[in-house]
């Protein structure tokens, strides 16, 4: 998995969350990875060593992580180059480096750090990117994240999300949590804690505001929390069952399963809560819906030809059409940030939960996961990969595999349970400290 | 918060508080404030008695939790991925419909459940279904839907853990739950 989150974001969050420490909640093991790897030569920055906290490393972490590189080991350097007149791009041929990042750390008089970077096309001896920022000790991560992303863009032509963050349900104990981390699992924050259950966190799609079930007055409930100002207000609370929200793209409404009408079947609210507008309209189960990017379908469940199915109806409303055949139990659609593919779980003949996708142009479906009891999926913002809650012998973990199925990561929490996962968006607020 | 029961019982129902404890497990971060649990009374009219009278003790077990009851038994069992109430479970459902029949003021929540096989939406809606077959066999006896609220908590409140035959067909169910209990 890849990750992305800058600092101006992070201190933004940081008003309102409860609880920051500098570890990993979730540890990420890459399990399969990609046939080719990009090797990059990360050198250690000059004054690095002098600095309060370790640059590089993180960089190193974030780029191995994703399975799509391999990192040129640099041996002893005395000097770190800094400078394009300073690289022996012989040399770093001869250690077969395609890509090589080089920097400096500087203090400056005002006790934060000038971080300077420049990366280089070994084979063309050519620099391709180069940055500064200033930043505090404490935004060294963020920092780090956001070198990364430029790393991985450059070299691959895709976003990074090294500087996202996910939300997720941790059960300690009786107690659950519902958590906000960078999406390498550092800086875990609490952002509820309840001894009901909590599920299905939903990102507004600028990241400010989470949609979640709570089931705090003994049943379930839509809340939606700003995670700026900690604000929570129930925008579903009707009679019977209010849960599985997702957000319309300008984040303006909200859709939710209710079962005041019928057993479940799927509504339109307005995020800030208000009267729900029914958009199904059968006698079976309609649940687990998501808009497309265009705000214009909805992409929903249904089990109204027995086994539950994957479907999509406009949101002005009109005919459901059925769009999976495959296999009698289809649940739980995403679907990807560019709307060409649905993730969602699948029921196989052995009862094993799988994660799977179809490719809405050609019905195409491809299982990507082997279960035995994997859920919720969620896109990661660049549309490369899925996270998705794994469960392994009783105990809950979180999964990612890449859209084509060859990069697989586990995550797994000392501190209990972890399920639901949602991956944030990219962060709106980005103006690069210079 | 607002489809809360009324709690109208609980002025009269207090004097019987003792003989059933509650079990409520105390709850750390509340967000609302719990009724506490209500029993049903049989308030014997006083009639002015111009001489004394031998008094007369009543029973007074609650019949919904007297484990000789079948008003005790409040959970129904369900096959998997199956939202029929099984025959062996009608005598109980039909039970907590005379009941209510008999005692109006009364209100129940179905509580439906599954097992962890499934989805977590799915699960959702499949405990919803379960918990709505519960609710068509009693308002059938003649108990009007309006007393009965049904909720789901899908997969995450699991009467037993585990990963077993045994564990999943103990998760798979409908508990009925009085109003102030």
């Amino acid at each position: 998995m890849i990750e992305k989150l800058t600092a101006n974001f992070c201190g933004l969050l940081a008003g309102v969350l409860i609880t920051a420490t500098a570890h990993a909640q979730l540890t990420i093991d890459v399990t399969t990875s990609a046939g080719r790897q990009i090797p990059v030569a990360i050198v250690e920055f000059r004054g690095e060593v002098q600095a309060p906290q370790n640059f590089t490393p993180i960089i190193i972490n974030n780029l191995a992580r994703t399975g799509l590189f391999r990192i040129v080991t640099t041996g002893a350097i005395s000097l770190s180059p800094t400078e394009p007149s300073e690289v022996n791009f012989v040399d770093w041929t001869s250690r077969t480096a395609e890509a090589l990042l080089i920097g400096g750390i500087t203090a400056q008089p005002d006790g934060r750090f000038e971080i300077r970077y420049r990366l280089f096309d070994v084979p063309r001896q050519t620099q391709i990117s180069s940055g500064s920022m200033v930043v505090a000790a404490t935004q060294f991560r963020g920092a780090a994240h956001k070198v990364s992303d430029e790393i991985y863009e450059k070299l691959t032509g895709e976003r990074g999300v090294f500087s996202t963050k996910v939300a997720y349900v941790l059960k300690r104990g009786q107690r659950f949590e519902l958590q906000v981390a960078d999406a390498d699992g550092f800086n875990p924050q609490t952002v509820l804690s309840s001894l009901e259950p909590i599920g299905g966190p939903k990102w507004s799609p600028d990241g400010t505001k989470l949609a979640y079930v709570t089931f705090e007055s003994r049943k379930s409930n839509v809340v939606v929390q700003d995670l700026l100002t900690g604000q929570r207000r129930v925008v579903a609370n009707f009679k019977g069952d209010n849960y599985a929200p997702s957000w319309s793209p300008d984040g303006s409404q909200l859709t939710v399963a209710l079962s005041r009408d019928a057993v479940s079947q799927i509504y339109v609210i307005p995020a800030e809560g208000g009267e729900p507008r029914r958009l199904t309209q059968s006698s079976s189960i309609d649940s687990g819906a998501t808009f497309t990017p265009d705000g214009k379908t909805i992409i929903f469940f249904s089990d109204r030809s027995g086994g539950p199915q994957l479907y999509s109806v406009p949101v002005a409303g009109g005919d459901a059409k059925r769009l999976t055949f495959e296999g009698n139990y289809n649940t739980s659609p995403r679907i990807s940030p560019d709307g060409k593919l649905v993730a969602f779980v699948t029921r196989d003949a052995s009862s094993r939960l799988r994660i799977a996708t179809l490719e809405l142009a050609s019905g195409i479906i491809n299982v990507l996961t082997d279960g035995p009891r994997d859920d919720s999926p969620s896109f990661s913002p660049n549309g490369r990969s899925i996270l998705f809650e794994s469960k392994v012998a009783g105990r809950g973990s979180l999964g990612s595999v890449s859209v084509d199925g060859r990069i697989k990561q586990r995550l797994t929490s000392q501190n209990g349970d972890v399920r639901e996962p949602a991956w944030g968006p990219y962060p709106q607020v980005v103006a690069a400290p210079r | 918060m607002k489809e809360k029961f009324s709690s109208a019982m609980m002025a009269i129902s207090v004097v019987l508080l003792a003989a059933c404890a509650s079990k409520e497990p105390a709850k750390e971060a509340p967000v609302e404030t719990r009724t506490a649990p209500s029993a049903p009374t049989t308030t014997a009219p006083t009639a002015p008695a111009a001489k004394p009278v031998v008094p007369v003790e009543t029973p007074t077990l609650n019949p919904l939790k007297d484990p000789s009851n079948i008003l005790s038994k409040r959970i129904i069992y369900f096959d998997y991925d199956k939202d029929v109430v099984k025959s062996e479970f009608q005598a109980i459902v039909q039970a907590h419909a005379k009941f209510l029949a008999d005692n109006r003021s009364r209100k129940i929540r179905l509580e439906g459940h599954a097992d962890e096989r499934g989805s977590r939406e799915y699960n959702m809606a499949l405990g919803q279904r379960r918990a709505d077959s519960v609710r068509k066999v009693i308002n059938l006896l003649g108990v009007a839907n309006d007393r009965m609220e049904t909720i789901s908590f899908g997969e995450d409140k699991p009467r037993a853990q585990g990963s077993t035959e045994e564990a999943w067909a103990q998760n798979r169910r409908v508990e009925i739950v009085y109003d102030g209990e």
